[in-house]
């Protein structure tokens, strides 16, 4: 078992005409990734390397029995494209897309009120669950198939954390981006709650970065819920008050969302806090030698 | 983005939020010139303040009454070409270039309002408070219960119950309910339309005649935005920003200024914060955060280091990249031609990680130039600062 992907996940790619919308479809499909389609409106009946082109997602839907969605679109377009694919009753939607402005995702959200599909991102590296199924921009080849859930809002330290964790053997069962974005889809505790369900994860990491309160109400939920060992790490203790780093959700305004206040919660809700990124498959190691 | 408070002013102007009348002038002359109109009553004055991207602008003495047009000459005299410092300045502060002359007001009471993007909620925040004029990080430190906050659904904009529960709760007389809902309407269709990250108004006045202004005005954008907002990008004022971060977002470059020895260069925001802490633990310095983004190009790392190099507070350089869907041989060559074609004046450790990782490190190991290598993150930003604390 696994959570959100896995072998019989059958993807289409919104953008799939685009650079890179067509270079991850390949790679995606390199790795094992059922991918059955793609949309981009005005090119459909054509084909990416084989992969059929729809025009709409409706449509690619239908016709190809698809369930999740991985969307590169531009960002002025980004918004658009994740409605259409939640209007489309599509189960999952992960969104890669970089830049897409905050209101248009505060619009989104209040559209996705009461549907029932799932967002991941936007501003994600994606989904994989090793072996099955990639979904998204990471480099497959650094992960391996095991027990533990990974979730993170950021892309590169993920692969730094997920490097680390197979190097010491300790293999994945799905490892999540939930994004940089300070509005987005699925959160911390959505995700954790789904590896805490699921019987093939035996333990977390959970890597956050400075603002908003995300990593604190996730401390919080964990303390209450989670009963699996888990390690946390957040980015940005060096960081300046009122200065965005990259991440347009990274940034600690008014004093609220340090890296400190969110270490805090997260060691008094019982996480393994790893002050440094190189720790944190080590730290797993130990969490686990433990239980 | 930031912008100036009179490109603010001009910004609600359009959307129909009460300002005072007020003139940006450049020079003591101007400021002269344009305060006339303001001090033609009996008993009339006018505000002269300086425009910098900061707040704390009143308590640094940037913000002056005058009674007549030769105080706001000598005002302006004063102000022009002064470096202010405010707490939200640093210790640096920053050179006064331009003033504004605005009409002044009898103050019956000031309020704060403000909207943000509420992260939790995924909606924008109006947030009011009686406490105007005072930061509202010290009134959400001590009494967080005098915030009042509605959350505005999207897809109705701002009902006016919810401007009326503010309103009231404001303590404003039924006389003026009408209007502050009016207020706080415009406000929110100006922040939404603008595409703000946010729209504080410090202080709100009600004024002895019963009308509600914008006394003050902060707007900052949503940089992600700003493609649909060419009238508003064209308000950016490059004097308030730091050369080096003007250079770097010429190449798209998420670069933030800081005040250590060790330059870095690393691929994507979260390990570039991390790679920032790494250095603080392991007992020096960041001088920056740089993100190269995850597929940088050849002139992107080119670019990058020409900053990095530039600045002379670097001591040694460190370069942090794990190699994704970017091949490290890839990388490993755009340091070496970037190296190359700048110059290294400074000690440059080089940690790759990820696809193609022997091919990169055997590049760089190849290359003549003088590299320090390393194969983990600890090991490399240890080697970073003891290069810099030996240089």
């Amino acid at each position: 078992m696994s959570i959100l992907v896995n072998k019989n996940t059958r993807v289409i790619c919104q953008g799939i005409t685009g650079e890179q919308g067509t270079f991850h479809s390949k790679q995606m499909v390199a790795y094992g990734t059922k991918m059955v389609g793609g949309v981009t409106p005005g090119k459909g009946g054509s084909d990416v390397d084989g992969i059929p082109v729809f025009n709409t997602v409706d449509e690619a839907i239908r016709k190809t029995g698809a369930n999740a969605s991985v969307i590169y679109v531009p960002p002025p377009f980004a918004a658009d494209a994740i409605m259409e694919a939640v209007d489309a009753g599509i189960a999952l939607v992960i969104c890669i897309t970089e830049g897409i402005p905050v209101i248009d995702m505060v619009k989104v959200r209040r559209f996705m009120d009461g549907k029932p599909s799932r967002l991941v991102g936007p501003n994600c590296p994606g989904v994989i669950t090793p072996d099955e199924c990639k979904i998204g921009i990471m480099p497959g080849h650094i992960h391996k198939k095991g027990n533990v859930g990974v979730v993170s809002r950021s892309g590169t330290l993920t692969y730094e954390a997920v490097d680390q964790l197979t190097r010491l053997g300790l293999g994945q069962s799905t490892c999540v981006g939930i994004g940089g974005d300070p509005v987005n889809g699925t959160n911390f505790i959505d995700v954790l709650e789904l590896f805490q369900k699921d019987p093939d994860t035996n333990a977390i990491v959970m890597i956050g970065e400075i603002g908003g309160s995300a990593e604190e109400d996730a401390a919080e939920f964990i303390k209450k819920n989670v009963t699996k060992p888990v390690v946390g790490h957040i980015a940005g203790v060096a960081a300046p008050k009122g200065k965005r780093m990259g991440h347009a959700g990274a940034i600690i305004s008014g004093g609220k969302g340090t890296a400190e206040e969110k270490m805090e919660a997260m060691s008094a809700a019982g996480i393994k806090v790893t002050k440094s990124t190189a720790d944190i498959g080590k730290t797993m190691l130990q969490a686990l030698a433990k239980k | 983005m930031n912008i100036h408070e009179y490109q603010a002013k001009s910004i609600l102007a359009k959307f129909g939020v009460p300002v005072p009348k007020s003139k940006i002038a450049f020079t003591p002359d101007e400021a002269e010139e344009n305060s006339k109109e303001f001090l033609s009553g009996e008993g009339s004055v006018c505000v002269v303040k300086a425009q910098i991207h900061a707040g704390g602008r009143g308590k640094a003495g940037g913000v002056k009454l005058a009674k007549s047009r030769q105080q706001v000459r000598e005002i302006a005299s004063e102000l022009l070409g002064k470096i202010l410092v405010t707490h939200q300045t640093g210790p640096v502060g920053k050179e006064v270039k331009k003033i504004l002359i605005e009409e002044g007001c009898a103050i019956e009471k000031e309020f704060y309002m403000s909207l943000v993007v509420d992260r939790s909620s995924h909606k924008v925040a109006l947030m009011a408070s009686r406490e105007g004029g005072v930061e509202i990080e010290e009134v959400a430190a001590r009494s967080p219960e005098k915030i009042l906050k509605e959350f505005i659904d999207p897809a109705t904009g701002l009902i006016p119950f919810q401007g009326r529960k503010i309103a009231f709760a404001l303590g404003l007389d039924k006389s003026v309910i009408n209007k502050a809902v009016s207020f706080m309407t415009k406000l929110y269709d100006a922040f939404v339309a603008s595409d703000c990250a946010m729209l504080e108004i410090n202080p709100l006045v009600l004024t002895k005649s019963g009308d509600l202004i914008a006394l003050d005005a902060k707007l900052s954008f949503d940089d992600n935005a700003l493609f649909r907002h060419k009238d508003i990008e064209g308000m950016r004022d490059l004097d308030e920003e730091d050369p080096k971060e003007i250079e770097a977002s010429r190449y798209s470059l998420n670069y933030v200024s800081l005040d250590g020895s060790i330059g870095c260069m690393v691929n994507g925001a979260g390990l570039a914060m991390a790679t920032m802490d790494i250095i603080q633990l392991c007992g020096g310095s960041p001088a920056n955060f740089l993100d190269v983004g995850g597929g940088a190009t050849k002139e992107q790392v080119t670019a990058a280091f020409k900053i990095l190099v530039s600045d002379p507070r670097v001591k040694t350089i460190l370069v942090n990249i794990f190699g994704g869907i970017m091949r490290c041989d890839i990388i490993a060559e755009g340091i070496i031609a970037a190296a190359k074609e700048v110059g290294l004046k400074v000690p440059l450790v080089v940690r790759l990680q990820g696809t193609n990782v022997d091919k990169g490190r055997e590049l760089l190991a190849t290359s003549g130039l003088n590299i320090i290598t390393a194969e983990k993150m600890d090991e490399a930003a240890q080697k970073a600062v003891n290069a810099a604390k030996k240089a």
